[in-house]
């Protein structure tokens, strides 16, 4: 791999992973509403209208159309951008992405990308401000990463693309003007599946999931600045789970404390609790602690949303829970 | 009452059925009627769950399939069994899913609802009414992406027409110009509600003009005015025009499926008998072979080799291994994720 790098944005690594990934593969097409004003059109300078489909309001057909177009030969990335949104193609990911493969005894292969935005803590109350990767997780068949970093972004969008699986991808827009080096090999992949350590410490576990990352950095940041030594997983993917990392970051440390910006009842931090539970039980000296966003409605009026989400302030407070 | 032949749409007849294609017509309709009276009387004596039979639409079915070519691609139905068959699959295959057993079409993951034979150019049955007309509706998508001249045909019922995807997929085809086929076998009730009570008006085909494709009723059990109507939408589609909406009135002989017990008289005994004995597919397409100067020897050795095909179907399928339990996961990802059985996964 090229050791060279450029600063990308989180917002310009996903145009850029969609834009190498398309000049590399033409079975590449990109599908979504207003593609042409928003996030995808910078992709407009290099490809035209047959690959890059803008499509009226009709989210369940045109996400069903992309998994047609995925059994047939194309790989097709379906932008369904605010998240609260997949609930209206939620049958077509579930009922027909999920299950063709295995119903069809592997006649059939659904190599297809689904991109969804979360948008929360901006004011845009209960039906813009959804999280919902919990959901799909409860679907087998499905792969779903949450990338946190510019870098991870472009990676495991571009694995995302090349994987012949169904894989959700969840973007955070409170991340899309962090910046950070980037890898320019247009082979540079984050591998689906596995999480990355981006802090080492030996005190306590601190999981972080989807765009929760820089408030868990600054979390452990502070605590070091305490003498509290905090490893910070972040999960990167959500399915497959990469239960070996978990597992042995709890051996090291024996605390657990998970941040997940999803409500909390069957949230992401409660499977990674379940799985720290059952199978990483004998390493703890204290309970799991989950930090999540509670179990109400979003509301519109900031001073009702802003202290709903997992702060550094409750992070902080649950590792002094912890130790 | 058996319906009457309307045509909302001034399609041309092309190409009418050569003696050839009427004689595989016939086959492939009694390939579907013996294969689904064998699966009825299997599943009732217990060999294997239950079943939504096709008999009784076997017109509307093959003579879609017979204007395809092989390489052309199909979405279907809960109602799974008459697509494959009338594509062309191997029977046995087809018999085995059934049975629930490692040699069938599905490897024992799909069963009565989902016969998808990928072989014959089948992307999906889907047991969610509606659910196949996006997939469709994408396979065009991709054909006018690679630049081939396939095309694709959504085979879907009359409920189905009652559901957004119905809306939303003939307008995405509708606004590209898709190869695209949107194929109603309106068999009249959707379970037991009849199109009358659940339709603002009866002709699903109608609805086409609001989406600015044409829109052909045909009647469904007569084979040969299927293939015309569908060869024209389907040389319209390779042509770049665009889809079509075809609406086959049909009749279901069995009920929605195996075993249901309908407690209310949503249609008549008289009714089910009119459309036995005045318009059965099969009754219809027999009397038009004999115009073509078939005689009843050829049709009798089509009946004959048909039974043994179906027997042996029959017979693979009952001597097939079941799926090895622990191969639950296979066909889940592409790269095989496994969970160890310990951790209650």
């Amino acid at each position: 791999m090229s050791s060279q790098a450029r600063e990308l944005t989180y917002l310009k690594a996903i145009v850029e992973a969609q834009r190498e990934e398309m000049l590399r593969d033409e079975r590449v097409i990109l599908i979504g509403e207003n593609i042409d004003i928003y996030g995808g059109s910078p992709l407009f300078d290099t490809f035209d209208e047959k690959r890059l489909r803008n499509v009226p309001i009709s989210e369940n057909s045109f996400a069903g159309m992309g998994i047609g177009a995925a059994l047939t030969g194309l790989r097709p990335i379906v932008d369904l951008t605010i998240a609260s949104f997949v609930y209206l193609a939620a049958d077509q990911i579930i009922n027909q992405a999920a299950k063709l493969r295995y119903m069809t005894g592997g006649q059939l292969s659904v190599p297809i990308v689904f991109r969804a935005c979360t948008y929360y803590n901006i004011c845009n109350a209960a039906q813009h401000s959804d999280r919902p990767y919990p959901f799909f997780m409860n679907v087998p068949g499905l792969k779903i990463v949450a990338p946190a970093t510019p870098r991870d972004m472009k990676g495991l969008l571009k694995a995302a693309i090349r994987d012949d699986d169904p894989v959700l991808v969840f973007e955070d827009m409170n991340l899309w003007t962090q910046k950070a080096e980037v890898p320019t090999d247009p082979d540079f992949l984050v591998p689906i599946g596995k999480a990355d350590v981006k802090i080492e410490g030996s005190d306590v576990t601190l999981v972080s999931i989807a765009g929760c990352l820089p408030r868990v950095m600054g979390a452990a940041h502070g605590l070091r600045a305490g003498g509290i030594a905090a490893e910070v997983v972040d999960l990167r993917t959500l399915v497959p789970m990469d239960r070996q990392t978990l597992l042995e970051s709890v051996a090291k440390t024996h605390r657990a404390v998970i941040i997940d910006n999803s409500h909390r009842t069957g949230s992401v931090a409660s499977e990674v609790s379940a799985v720290i539970a059952e199978e990483g039980f004998h390493s703890l000296r204290a309970p799991i602690q989950r930090v999540t966003t509670p179990d109400v409605q979003i509301p519109y009026s900031a001073a009702l949303e802003k202290p709903l989400y997992p702060s550094e302030e409750r992070i902080v407070a649950a590792v002094k829970r912890v130790l | 009452m058996p319906h009457e032949q309307q045509s909302s749409e001034s399609s041309s007849s092309q190409g009418r059925l050569t003696r050839e294609a009427a004689l595989e017509g016939y086959r492939r309709m009694v390939r579907i009627r013996r294969f689904e009276e064998e699966a009825m009387r299997r599943a009732t004596a217990g060999e294997f769950s239950g079943m939504h039979s096709s008999s009784g639409q076997e017109a509307a079915i093959v003579g879609a399939c017979l204007a395809l070519r092989d390489d052309d691609y199909i979405t279907g139905t809960h109602r799974s069994h008459g697509h494959p068959i009338g594509k062309g699959a191997d029977l046995k295959p087809l018999m085995a899913e059934l049975y629930g057993k490692a040699t069938g079409i599905c490897r024992g993951r799909g069963g009565s609802m989902h016969l998808a034979d990928r072989k014959v150019g089948i992307i999906g049955e889907s047991a969610i009414v509606g659910g196949g007309i996006p997939l469709a509706t994408g396979a065009g998508l991709s054909i006018q992406v690679r630049g081939s001249d396939q095309v694709s045909l959504c085979f879907f019922g009359d409920g189905a027409a009652n559901q957004g995807t119905f809306a939303e997929s003939l307008n995405l085809a509708a606004i590209w110009k898709l190869p695209v086929i949107f194929f109603c076998e309106n068999n009249l009730y959707a379970i037991s509600t009849p199109v009358v009570k659940s339709h603002g008006q009866p002709d699903v085909a109608k609805r086409a003009g609001g989406f600015g494709i044409p829109g052909v009723i045909v009647d469904g059990q007569v084979l040969s005015e299927v293939y015309e109507a569908t060869a024209a939408a389907v040389a319209r589609a390779r042509s770049g025009a665009g889809p079509t909406l075809i609406e086959a009135k049909t009749y279901r002989y069995d009920e929605h499926c195996l075993g249901l017990q309908v407690p209310i008289a949503y249609r008549t005994a008289e009714e089910l008998a009119a459309y036995r004995s005045q318009k059965d597919p099969l009754s219809l397409h027999r009397a038009e072979l004999a115009r073509y100067g078939v005689n009843a020897g050829d049709v009798a050795d089509i009946e004959k080799k048909v039974a043994a095909e179906v027997a042996e179907a029959v017979s693979v399928a009952r001597e097939s291994p079941f799926p090895d339990p622990a191969e639950v996961y296979d066909y889940l990802f592409s790269n095989p994720i496994h969970y160890p059985p310990d951790s209650g996964r």
